[in-house]
């Protein structure tokens, strides 16, 4: 008897805590999304069928389940802001969210979260949208699965394709960035996961980070972007195992560093790029078993980078692999595999018995005058880079690595 | 004309020395890609050849080869032969025989080894690199009679084309460190037919690099359509105005 | 056949033909005489376009030499010292000439069985010895049946043999109406054999005679006597010519 009782009480709890469904669709009680909101009570699940919603703008104030039956569209026509979610709670699932209205003081977004609390918005398409997913003052949020494109030409004329500001606790998850200004963008946002995602062909970065400490991200895929990736202001991230690729052009870098400290950044793999790594300003940074590979600079320390430390890491087939504005070197350098090493290594525990010096003397002379890329890889060049590395005069000679390893890390 | 240059090319196969060069070519480009695990080592080893060992071996060979044809164009003189034609026989003999050596030697493994794009490029360049310093060689083995005297010069201008201008450019580049130069360093590099070939083929090999900086302008420039047609036809000018000029003076010159 | 117009050519500072005017004739056979260095080479070079002179004209049969080349076809020359491709064997050299000038004309083998060539086909021309060259040179001079024959010291270093041959060989061509233009220093050998002498002195043309006026003026039956003579009587007009230049240049 005891225990009929309980599941009588458990399925009503169920029931309470799922709500009841209201279906949305052609021929179905309600054809709008506006008025099955409107009638919903929280915690109702609102299910819409497939077809082309053009309602405006749509607001979502109580803790709502919408969920998108077969991609139904949502259209902003260009004119509205798409969805807006002004409550906790809510579960955004399955939708085509698309056209919303372009405006550059309001950021308009395809779905715009507004201080809210346990947001989930999964497996959504946003094509078209200024901001395709917006979070502000949000905390505990989850954006998963979306497929987010955007056919951004300047940067002033598109929003970025997830745009988080002051928020805490979001975790960011399986989404696809596509031809937005940033890709993921990150500003005083803390303790946040980033896993997972693929950012490409953006016209600016790819992942744009500023004052926002304690976050991770992880095995993302940042390629082609304009600028690259660019973690700015910013302490405590983590950085494992992504892959900066073909970020090409004058001022693109894999992964830009600014004003970064306690950081690390670990397994990343760095193709490709105009500059794998740029730092300016970072510290106490741990750089370690990255594969650094075919960029035109493999890293760019710029003088203003102290007690940062590079290990263990793969520098193969870079044109240069580190290049640096000034003489001072305050970072370490230590058993990382340099392809252009030419020492050996005797006593045979794979580490080359000659320190390397990484830094040549032509990227110096590059760095102090770029029009002399002109003549790369000319004879003349290579004897003066040859003569150098066998008496260093002009490059700073503690710029070196003491044991190099004789085989590449298996990255 | 194809009889004349019949007997030029026979004569060169049988001097040996480009069959040499061939071997030695093939040696070199084979061990460069064979023994380095990545293929970009190798095309830099092959950069290298041809830029430091195509000019070289071109220019010297042809050099000596003019002087030790003395009688051979002697003798054809007496015949009812123009000398434009025999002149234009000797270069075209030269010429197919160190473009059939450098695409037999360094052609084949670049076009196995080397990224499709980059390794027709280098094997454009390597050709055409290969018919300017002969072409180079006509014209100072004309300059003078004196053999070692024509040998010198044809070493001083490989010495030139291949470390002195490059020094003269960077010599240039740090006086004027302080004014936009890069548009007119990109008109320089066009006086020396190595540096185009160099960029041309370093447009293909580091491409992340020259899409930086200065990078960028001469992307913009060789690396569009346009700019590798314009620094094609240069290249080729760089061996059509030498022979050019060495046929005027060998029509004008007395035996 | 021959018709040489105001010919000049100065190498640098040298001045080796002055204003040098000639007319050759088809079935003469002329000696081109003169000291060392007097311009004979020179002449002939540019006859063969070898040499380009600074100014004047020469016409060979009826074709302006100037930017042409096909008049050569009508030439056999033979050179003082023949050179050839080093590495090249007899046959190769007599191959190849007969394959650049595709003739549809018979040609004359006459002094290449008459040397003996075919015996040394496989050697090597750099092996030679010079009257082995100079053979070589005779019967390719002749070998395409050329109206025109220049020679240019033909017997020097030839063994009186083929010697002997050779001057047959000049003989036979003269009288099929060739003309034949011979520079040499031994006179003696010439006799038989020519029917105009050119004499040249520092880039001038001297005297340009048939033999038998000369023998005529100077009642002298030998050549190298009348030109002697010849040249005595200038000296005393002019005091240029010094006895010794002219031992030199008329040895006999």
């Amino acid at each position: 008897m005891n225990r009929f009782f309980y599941i009588v009480f458990l399925f009503f709890l169920v029931h309470n805590v799922l709500g009841k469904t209201i279906v949305v669709g052609k021929g179905q009680p309600y054809t709008k999304i506006k008025t099955a909101v409107h009638v919903a009570s929280p915690g109702d699940s609102i299910i819409v069928l497939k077809g082309v919603y053009k309602e405006g703008n749509i607001v979502i104030d109580k803790p709502l389940s919408l969920v998108g039956k077969n991609l139904p569209i949502l259209d902003g026509q260009k004119k509205y802001e798409v969805l807006s979610v002004k409550s906790n709670n809510v579960t955004i699932d399955g939708f085509v969210i698309q056209r919303s209205s372009v405006a550059t003081l309001d950021d308009p977004g395809g779905i715009k979260v507004y201080n809210s609390n346990y947001v989930v918005i999964q497996n959504c398409i946003l094509e078209d949208n200024f901001f395709g997913i917006y979070i502000q003052y949000g905390k505990h949020c989850i954006i998963r699965n979306n497929k987010i494109k955007a056919y951004g030409i300047e940067e002033q004329q598109i929003g970025n394709g997830i745009h988080c500001w002051k928020s805490d606790s979001l975790l960011i998850i399986g989404n696809k960035v596509d031809g937005h200004r940033d890709g993921i963008y990150f500003e005083f946002v803390t303790g946040s996961t980033i896993w997972r995602n693929i950012a490409n062909n953006n016209i600016r970065y790819g992942l744009h980070f500023m004052f926002s400490n304690d976050d991770a991200y992880i095995c993302n895929v940042f390629k082609n972007n304009g600028a690259g990736v660019a973690v700015m202001f910013t302490k405590n991230v983590k950085m494992y195992n992504n892959y900066f690729s073909e970020n090409w052009g004058d001022a693109a870098y894999g992964l830009l560093l600014k004003e970064i400290s306690d950081s690390y950044i670990v397994g990343n793999h760095f193709e490709n790029n105009t500059t794998g790594i740029f730092m300016e300003g970072t510290s106490r940074i741990i750089a370690e078993k990255n594969s650094i590979k075919q960029n035109g600079w493999g890293m760019k320390i710029q003088a203003s980078c102290m007690d940062n430390t590079i290990k263990k890491n793969n520098f193969i087939a870079n044109t240069f692999d580190i290049s640096t504005n000034g003489t001072l070197v305050l970072n370490t350098f230590d058993n990382n595999y340099w392809d252009k090493y030419e020492g050996y290594d005797l006593n045979k525990d794979k580490i080359g018995d000659l320190p390397y010096h990484p830094l040549s003397l032509f990227s110096v002379i590059v760095e102090k005058n770029p029009p002399a890329m002109l003549l790369f890889r000319s004879f003349m060049v290579t004897l003066l880079d040859k003569s150098e590395k066998i008496i260093p005069s002009l490059t700073p000679d503690n710029f070196i690595d003491n044991s190099p390893l004789m085989r590449p890390l298996l990255l | 004309m194809n009889r004349i240059i019949k007997y030029v090319i026979i004569d060169i196969l049988k001097n040996k020395i480009v069959v040499a060069y061939t071997i030695m070519l093939a040696v070199l480009s084979w061990s460069a890609f064979s023994l380095e695990d990545s293929s970009t080592k190798g095309m830099l080893t092959l950069l290298n050849i041809i830029l430091l060992t195509v000019p070289l071996v071109s220019i010297l060979f042809t050099t000596i080869y003019i002087y030790n044809s003395a009688e051979f164009i002697e003798l054809l003189l007496s015949q009812p032969i123009a000398r434009k034609k025999i002149w234009f026989s000797l270069f075209i003999g030269l010429s197919m025989s160190f473009i059939v050596s450098f695409i037999i030697g360094a052609g084949i493994p670049l076009l196995i080894y080397a990224p499709i794009n980059t390794g027709v490029m280098m094997l454009l360049l390597g050709v055409i690199i290969s018919v300017v310093f002969i072409s180079i060689a006509f014209l100072s083995s004309i300059t003078t009679r004196d053999k070692a005297k024509g040998i010198g010069m044809s070493i001083m201008l490989w010495l030139y084309f291949c470390l002195l201008f490059d020094g003269i450019v960077l010599f240039l580049l740090f006086q004027f460190s302080d004014y936009p130069i890069e548009k007119i360093m990109v008109i320089i590099t066009a006086l020396s037919p190595v540096d185009l070939a160099r960029i041309l083929i370093l447009l293909h090999l580091d491409v992340s690099a020259m899409l930086g900086y200065t990078g960028a302008i001469f992307k913009d420039f060789f690396g569009t359509t346009l700019g590798f047609l314009i620094s094609l036809c240069l290249l080729c000018l760089w061996f059509i105005v030498p022979y050019w000029i060495s046929l005027v003076r060998f029509r004008k010159k007395d035996l | 056949m021959i018709n040489i117009q105001q010919i000049s050519k100065r190498f640098s500072k040298l001045e080796v033909l002055k204003h040098i005017d000639l007319q050759c004739n088809k079935g003469e056979c002329i000696a081109l005489i003169g000291p060392n260095g007097c311009g004979k080479t020179t002449l002939i070079k540019s006859i063969l376009g070898m040499v380009i002179p600074d100014s004047g004209e020469i016409i060979v049969n009826g074709e302006n030499t100037k930017a042409n080349f096909e008049y050569r076809k009508h030439i056999g020359y033979m050179p003082q010292i023949g050179r050839y491709p080093q590495n090249m064997t007899i046959g190769q050299v007599l191959q190849m000439m007969k394959e650049i000038r595709q003739t549809t004309s018979t040609l004359d083998e006459d002094l290449i069985k008459s040397f003996e060539l075919e015996h040394l086909y496989g050697k090597a021309m750099g092996t030679l010895s010079g009257g082995t060259t100079q053979k070589v040179s005779a019967a390719l001079a002749f070998l395409f049946n050329p109206d025109i024959l220049i020679l240019d010291e033909p017997t020097a270093g030839l063994d009186p043999l083929a010697s002997e041959i050779l001057k047959e060989k000049i003989i036979t061509e003269k009288n099929k109406g060739k003309l034949i233009l011979i520079t040499s220093h031994l006179l003696s050998e010439l006799d038989d054999l020519i029917t105009q002498i050119i004499f040249m002195q520092d880039g001038r043309v001297e005297f340009h005679h048939s033999v038998e006026q000369l023998r005529n003026d100077t009642g002298e039956t030998k050549i190298s006597k009348a030109i002697a003579f010849i040249l005595k009587n200038k000296i005393g007009n002019k005091d240029v010519i010094t006895q010794s230049t002219i031992n030199q240049s008329v040895k006999s």
